[in-house]
C-alpha cells in the first residue's frame, strides 16, 4: 500500500543515520561550486594579507622617506612607494583592513536593518504603510548631503566616545548602513507579502508556532536568496561608498591610508605612475568579485532544490 | 443514528465575513460572505464529509473551524471547549488537539526543511521531548503514515505528490490529536494516489480514533469514507444527512443536481444517467440574492424562495435541509414527535432565521 518502495536491507543500514546538520549538506554543495571555491580562496588570502600581512612586512605605512618617493616595483618595496616615498604594500595592508572592516561591518548592518524592516512590513499589515514610506523617504533623500551633516553633527561626539579612528569607523559604517538599507528592505517586503500566503505558513501557525518563529524558521530561509545577493553587492558599494568619503575628506583622517584614500591619492600621478591606481583597484575588485561569487554559490548551496545536482 | 454519542465539534451559527475594502480611505465597503450562518455538529470517531463546488467555503470553513482566521460571528465549541474568541495565544495551547491536513502537498510543506523538521516542527512546539525521543517519535510516525524511515534527511522537492501528502498527515498526527480538518488532501493528487491517501486515513481513523472533518468535491470519495455528509452552497450548508440516506435520496434540490453530477462508470448505466444541468453561475458571496441563495438556479424555485431565507431544519431523524419544499414535513415531525432532538432543533431554526 505504501507507495514508499522498500528499499535494500543492506542501503537500509547504511542510510538510517540521524538527520545531520543542514550545514553539513550546504558545505557539501558549495564545494561542488568551482566559482564559490575560487571566490572563496581568493577572498581568504585577501583577509590574511590584511591581517597577517603586517606582522611580515615589517614598513611601517606612514613612515615617510622623501628620499625614495615615486619608485616602481622592486624587492625592497614590491608595489613601489608613493609621492612621499611610503611603501604602497605596507599601505595597501592596513588600508586593506580598514576597507574590507568597513565593507563588512556595514553590509551586514546595512543588511539586519533592511531585513528587519522588510520583514516587519511584509509580515504584519500594521507596519507595512509607515514602514515602507519611511522606506521611501530614505530612497527620496539626496545621499551626499545627507552625509555631510552626519559627518559635520556627529563626528566630533563619536571621537569623543570610541577615541579617533573608531570613532570614525563607527560614523562612516553607520553612515554607510542607514543609506544602503532600503533595496534589501523592499525586495524583502515583496518576498514575504508572498511567502505569508503560502500553506506551509498557514500550517505553521495551524500547528500553533508563534509569528517570531513562524518568521524565523519558515519566512527567512526563504528569502535568503535575495538577501544574499544583495549582501554581496552591499559590500562592493560600501567599500566605494567609503573610497568617495574618504576622497571628500569626510571619511579617515588623510594619513589614515584605505583601499579608496590610496585610490584617489594615485590619480594625481596616474600618468607616469598608473601601478599605484591599479592596485588599490585590483584589490577592490577582487574583494567585490570574490564575495559575489562566494554569495553566488552560497545562495545555490543554501536552496535543497538545487542542491544535489 | 447519532444519538448518544459524545459530540466533538459543536459549530453554531459559523459566520467567516473577509472585508471588501475601497475608495481612497480604503474603508469598508462590504463583505465576501465566504461562510454565512453554518451550524453542524461532529461526533467522535466520525467522518463529517464537507461537500460543495468550488468557492462555496468548505476551506473557509474548515479554516474557521480550527480559528486560523478571526470568525465574524459564532460559536464553536471543541471538546467542549468554546473557542471562538479566544486569542491565539490561548489557542496555542489547544492546537495539539485540532490539525489540519492541506490540499496542496507541495506547497504545505516548506521547501527549505527536512523532511523530519517538518514533521518534528509541532513537536518542538509543544512538546518536552529530547532530541533523541524526538527523532524516534518521528520514525514511528513515518511508519505510521508508510514513509521509509530513510527518507528523514531528504527535501519535500524529492518526493511524489502522494508521499508529501503522507508527510503532510505525519505531521498532523504528530501530536496525537483528536479532531483532523482534511481540506481536500485528495484534489492534487493523482487517481491512484487519492485511494492510497484515503485509505491510510482510513486506517489511521480506526487506529487512533480520530475525527475527520473531510472537504471535498469529489463525491464518490466523501461516499467512500464519510459517515455524515454536509452539502454546501454558497457559504451555508443546504443539507446535511447520514451518507446513504444522503447518496440515496436527496432532499435539496441542489443536491440532487450535484449527485446527478457524479460519473457513472459503468457506459451502459452512464446513458440512462439523467443529469440535471444548473444554468448559470454561482452568485457573488459579497452579494447573495434575497431568500434562498440558490434560488437563482433552483430548477424548483418558488416564488417564496425570492424572499424568505429557508431555515436549516430537521425534516427526517438525522436528515436536516434548507430547503422550502420541505417546509411541510417540517411541521409533521414538530406536530408529531415531542422528542428532545426536537427542542433542540427549534434552536436551530431560531438562528437560522437571524441569520
Amino acid at each position: 500500500m505504501t507507495d514508499a518502495a522498500p528499499a535494500p536491507a543492506a542501503e537500509d543500514i547504511h542510510d538510517l543515520r540521524p538527520p545531520r546538520n543542514q550545514w553539513w549538506d550546504v558545505w557539501d554543495q558549495f564545494k561542488t561550486h568551482k566559482g564559490a571555491m575560487v571566490g572563496m580562496i581568493v577572498f581568504v588570502s585577501i583577509i590574511l594579507f590584511v591581517t597577517v600581512g603586517p606582522w611580515l612586512w615589517s614598513f611601517d605605512p606612514g613612515h615617510i622617506d622623501i628620499r625614495s618617493r615615486n619608485q616602481g616595483s622592486s624587492w625592497t618595496h614590491p608595489m613601489g612607494t608613493d609621492q612621499l616615498g611610503r611603501d604602497i604594500l605596507a599601505r595597501m595592508m592596513y588600508g586593506g583592513r580598514v576597507s574590507v572592516a568597513v565593507g563588512m561591518t556595514a553590509m551586514l548592518l546595512g543588511l539586519l536593518v533592511g531585513t528587519l524592516i522588510g520583514v516587519l512590513a511584509g509580515y504584519f499589515r500594521a507596519l507595512d504603510a509607515p514602514l515602507m514610506r519611511t522606506t521611501d523617504l530614505f530612497l527620496a533623500l539626496p545621499l551626499l548631503p545627507l552625509l555631510l551633516i552626519l559627518v559635520a553633527l556627529f563626528r566630533d561626539v563619536l571621537e569623543g566616545v570610541f577615541g579617533q579612528a573608531m570613532g570614525v569607523f563607527v560614523l562612516i559604517v553607520v553612515a554607510i548602513a542607514i543609506t544602503s538599507w532600503m533595496q534589501t528592505a523592499r525586495i524583502v517586503r515583496g518576498d514575504v507579502l508572498a511567502l505569508k500566503e503560502r500553506e506551509f505558513v498557514l500550517a505553521a501557525r495551524s500547528i500553533g508556532t508563534p509569528s517570531r518563529r513562524i518568521n524565523t524558521r519558515h519566512i527567512l530561509p526563504n528569502v535568503m536568496s535575495p538577501i544574499m545577493v544583495s549582501a554581496t553587492l552591499g559590500i562592493a558599494s560600501a567599500i566605494i561608498t567609503e573610497s568617495a568619503l574618504s576622497f571628500l575628506g569626510l571619511g579617515f583622517p588623510p594619513d589614515f591610508p584605505t583601499w579608496g584614500r590610496i585610490l584617489y591619492d594615485g590619480r594625481d600621478w596616474i600618468e607616469q605612475y598608473p601601478a599605484r591606481v591599479v592596485w588599490p583597484g585590483v584589490f577592490i575588485s577582487l574583494t567585490v568579485l570574490s564575495v559575489n561569487y562566494i554569495g553566488d554559490g552560497l545562495r545555490d548551496a543554501l536552496d535543497p532544490r538545487i542542491r544535489g545536482r | 443514528m447519532s444519538n448518544g454519542r459524545k459530540k466533538l465539534v459543536e459549530v453554531k451559527n459559523l459566520k467567516m465575513h473577509f472585508p471588501i475594502l475601497g475608495g481612497l480611505l480604503r474603508r469598508q465597503v462590504g463583505a465576501v460572505k465566504a461562510v454565512d450562518g453554518v451550524s453542524f455538529d461532529i461526533y467522535e470517531g466520525e467522518t463529517l464529509g464537507i461537500v460543495g463546488e468550488s468557492g462555496c467555503g468548505k476551506s473557509t470553513c474548515g479554516r474557521a473551524v480550527l480559528r486560523l482566521y478571526d470568525i465574524t460571528e459564532g460559536s464553536v465549541t471543541i471538546d467542549g471547549r468554546d473557542i471562538s474568541h479566544l486569542s491565539q495565544a490561548q489557542l496555542r495551547k489547544l492546537r495539539p488537539m485540532m490539525q489540519m491536513v492541506f490540499q496542496d502537498p507541495q506547497a504545505c510543506l516548506n521547501p527549505r526543511m527536512t523532511v523530519a523538521s517538518i514533521i518534528a516542527e509541532p513537536l518542538e512546539e509543544h512538546g518536552k521531548l529530547t532530541g533523541k525521543e524526538r527523532l524516534e517519535r518521528v520514525y514511528e510516525l513515518m511508519d505510521a503514515v508508510g514513509l521509509n524511515r530513510n527518507f528523514a534527511n531528504r527535501y519535500p522537492h524529492a518526493f511524489s505528490g502522494g508521499q508529501r501528502q503522507r508527510i503532510g498527515i505525519a505531521r498532523a498526527l504528530a501530536l496525537n490529536p483528536k479532531f483532523i480538518v482534511c481540506d481536500e488532501p485528495i484534489a492534487a493528487l493523482d487517481v491512484s494516489i487519492q485511494a492510497q491517501v484515503v485509505n491510510l486515513l482510513e486506517e489511521l481513523q480506526e487506529r487512533f480514533g480520530l475525527t475527520y472533518m473531510f472537504i471535498s468535491h469529489d463525491l464518490s470519495m466523501v461516499k467512500h469514507i464519510a459517515d455524515r455528509v454536509a452539502v454546501m452552497y454558497l457559504g451555508k450548508v443546504v443539507e446535511l444527512a447520514p451518507r446513504d440516506a444522503l447518496y440515496q435520496s436527496p432532499l435539496h434540490p441542489y443536491t440532487e443536481a450535484l449527485l446527478s453530477a457524479v460519473p457513472e462508470p459503468d457506459p451502459w448505466l452512464e446513458e440512462k444517467v439523467e443529469r440535471i444541468i444548473l444554468t448559470g453561475d454561482v452568485p457573488s458571496p459579497s452579494n447573495p440574492p434575497e431568500g434562498c441563495n440558490f434560488c437563482t438556479r433552483c430548477p424548483k424555485v418558488m416564488e417564496i424562495c425570492h424572499r424568505i431565507d429557508p431555515a436549516f431544519q430537521e425534516v427526517a431523524p438525522g436528515r436536516f435541509v434548507a430547503c422550502h419544499l420541505h417546509d411541510a414535513t417540517r411541521h409533521n415531525i414538530t406536530t408529531s414527535a415531542g422528542s428532545t432532538g426536537a427542542t433542540t432543533r427549534s434552536e436551530h431554526i431560531q438562528q437560522g432565521e437571524n441569520a
